[in-house]
């Protein structure tokens, strides 16, 4: 097994460089000067090409490219454009906050969207179920921006219980920003889990143990739902990505300085290095997440363990 | 079922021939499976509502006299008799604004799916079908793309080349095309053993020939479902990096940039991030209800 998770560390690897090279060259096809970001009012032919020699900027591209891949394994994201510090330093302060909100997002809607998704699949035509697959579909359907919005209209002007903005009330300032987030996620936590229950249901070996006696109570939670889990462990961990898209819009929508605010200040401000440092501790969460999406898989099923043994 | 207790035919006339014929004919089977599904029909008269908004946005409201044109005198007024959703910030009637910005979403959206299904259908077709180190050697570079959110290499792409329409398209369209590949890759496979496929390769026909006239046309099932699904995320995509300024710029309306302008003054005016918001919603699910049942209705066999 650990060897097995260190190969697939290593695989790791190629994908954050492949994926390194081409944010790279596509933000260095941005059009205009760099050092005149930089420098703002105070440019000037000699300090542009000044700042443009101590930055590397006058080197080919691949050059570049080859001196941030070496310090970015040393942790070394490169220099702030306008901030002038460390891409690094910005980047921890704001991904601890963007890191709790994902987590209580995750939290949230994997608690709810399982439980949820097997009532509405045990039962599968009453009232609860069909509200419950509206209720999904309005998910799938809502953009989260507007949720936001709309939560905010709601909790904070006009029932005034949550704050709107900020993080600066501890766990109260994170619940909207982290429901609005994970609408979606559990709508399709939800919906995955209930069709794979339903699939699961309806297998042999849930006729045999019914028909030994099996009280409906073991039937479902010790029989269908190891088997139904599966698909929703893909789901759970295929849609981190999305998480990560959605956490861009979430806290901008409430005002939250984290790693997604980051990203968007940083576009504006034409600001290279920290768009990139972004967009790679990005990647490298997603690439992370399914890792660890197939490790669970390996601990659960013993069809694919036994396939990595080999 | 109906095809089996009418058998009795009696052609007195071509007309009634043909008649006849078309009821038999595979496109009106799925025509009326598809009716049989009351969300799917739902969602297609949604969407048929959506698209006639955007046809008819110029004739019901002019662009440059009341979609763009600042109307200070205007500003903020509630819903109306004369203003349905009311006017924004700087005047303006929001029905209209969001009936010119079905016509941005529609058009960016379909054309950045446009984009993708030629991109990456092109990739996953050729890996799916010739397979072995050519298939896998694609498919690793399409998961290195997946590693990104779609909405963040959007953004890396706008970010670069400018925030102008052309570039959102193509933005998006790369963006999705990654997925496109591993769908067609899919379809493509499925296909690929059939009879036929080995009948034309007997003939001497050519690889590209194969996969036009033989392949694609046989997977068009599920390459439409996810086409209608990925319009529903390319107009998400493009109301959200408008919504954070990165995508269509004022005054072009377009639903995300006129949350985003809506959002300062939702505190005391509400509606004006309302309607726009719905707008999104309705759209999206429109989409999202018609490639569902169009998936039910050409593979019967997914359906529970």
């Amino acid at each position: 097994m650990i060897e097995y998770i260190i190969r697939r560390l290593i695989a790791l690897i190629p994908i954050i460089l492949v994926l390194t090279l081409v944010v790279f060259s596509i933000l260095h096809m941005t059009p205009g000067d760099a050092t005149v970001i930089i420098l703002g009012s105070e440019y000037t032919e000699e300090l542009g090409a000044a700042l443009r020699k101590e930055l590397g900027l006058d080197q080919p591209m691949l050059v570049q490219y080859a001196k941030y891949v070496f310090k970015l394994l040393q942790g070394d994201f490169g220099m702030s454009y306008v901030t002038r510090a460390p891409v690094m330093d910005q980047l921890s302060v704001r991904l601890v906050n963007t890191f709790w909100i994902v987590i209580c997002a995750m939290v949230l809607c994997v608690s709810l969207g399982i439980p949820i998704g097997i009532l509405a699949a045990t039962r599968p035509n009453s009232v609860f179920s069909q509200s419950m697959m509206v209720v999904s579909l309005m998910g799938v359907s809502m953009p989260i921006f507007w949720l936001g919005l709309l939560l905010i209209l709601l909790f904070s002007v006009y029932l005034g219980w949550l704050p709107s903005s900020g993080m600066d009330q501890g766990f109260l300032s994170l619940i909207l920003p982290a429901v609005t987030l994970g609408f979606n996620y559990m709508a399709n936590i939800m919906r995955t889990t209930r069709s794979s229950m339903l699939e699961a249901i309806r297998q042999d070996y849930i006729r045999t143990a019914r028909a030994k006696g099996v009280t409906e109570h073991a039937v479902i939670y010790d029989h269908a739902l190891g088997n139904a889990l599966m698909p929703t462990i893909t789901i759970i961990g295929l849609n981190v990505g999305m998480l990560l898209g959605g956490v861009v819009l979430t806290e901008t929508v409430f005002s939250i300085p984290g790693t997604g605010r980051l990203l968007v200040e940083a576009i504006n401000q034409r600001d290279t290095p920290c768009v990139l440092g972004a967009l790679v501790v990005m990647a490298f969460c997603v690439a992370i997440s399914n890792l660890i999406v197939d490790l669970i898989y390996a601990y659960i099923d013993p069809r694919v363990r036994a396939q990595y043994r080999r | 079922m109906e095809s089996s207790s009418a058998p009795k035919r009696n052609f007195t006339t071509k007309k009634e021939f043909y008649r006849q014929f078309r009821k038999q004919s595979i496109a009106y089977e799925l025509w009326l499976r598809f009716m049989k599904n009351p969300t799917a029909v739902l969602g297609l008269v949604l969407f048929v509502i959506i698209v006639l908004g955007a046809i008819l946005a110029q004739t019901l409201a002019d662009y440059d006299t009341v979609v763009i044109k600042i109307n200070i005198g205007n500003r903020l007024h509630g819903p109306s008799w004369d203003h349905w959703f009311g006017t924004d910030e700087l005047g303006r009637d929001i029905l209209a604004r969001i009936l010119h910005g079905a016509r941005v979403s529609l058009l960016i959206g379909i054309a950045a799916v446009g984009v993708s299904l030629f991109v990456g259908g092109a990739f996953g077709a050729v890996a799916g079908y010739y397979g072995g180190r050519l298939d896998s050697l694609i498919m690793r570079a399409m998961d290195v793309f997946l590693c990104l959110p779609d909405v963040l290499l959007a953004m890396a792409i706008v970010a670069a080349f400018g925030k102008t329409m052309v570039n959102l398209v193509i933005a998006i369209g790369l963006s999705f095309a990654p997925r496109f590949a591993r769908v067609v890759r899919s379809a493509v496979m499925g296909v690929r053993e059939n009879e036929y496929v080995e009948a034309a390769r007997s003939i001497g026909a050519r690889d590209l020939w194969i996969i036009r006239h033989h392949i694609l046309i046989n997977c068009m099932g599920p390459i439409i479902v996810q086409v209608t699904l990925y319009v529903a995320s390319a107009i998400l995509c493009i109301a959200a990096l408008s919504f954070l300024g990165l995508g269509i710029q004022a005054p072009v309306p377009e639903w995300g940039n006129m949350l985003a302008s809506g959002r300062t003054f939702m505190r005391d005016y509400p509606y004006i991030v309302i309607a726009p918001g719905l707008a999104i919603f309705f759209s999206i699910l429109a989409l999202n209800l018609l490639g569902d049942g169009l998936r039910d209705t050409l593979d019967p066999r997914l359906k529970q």
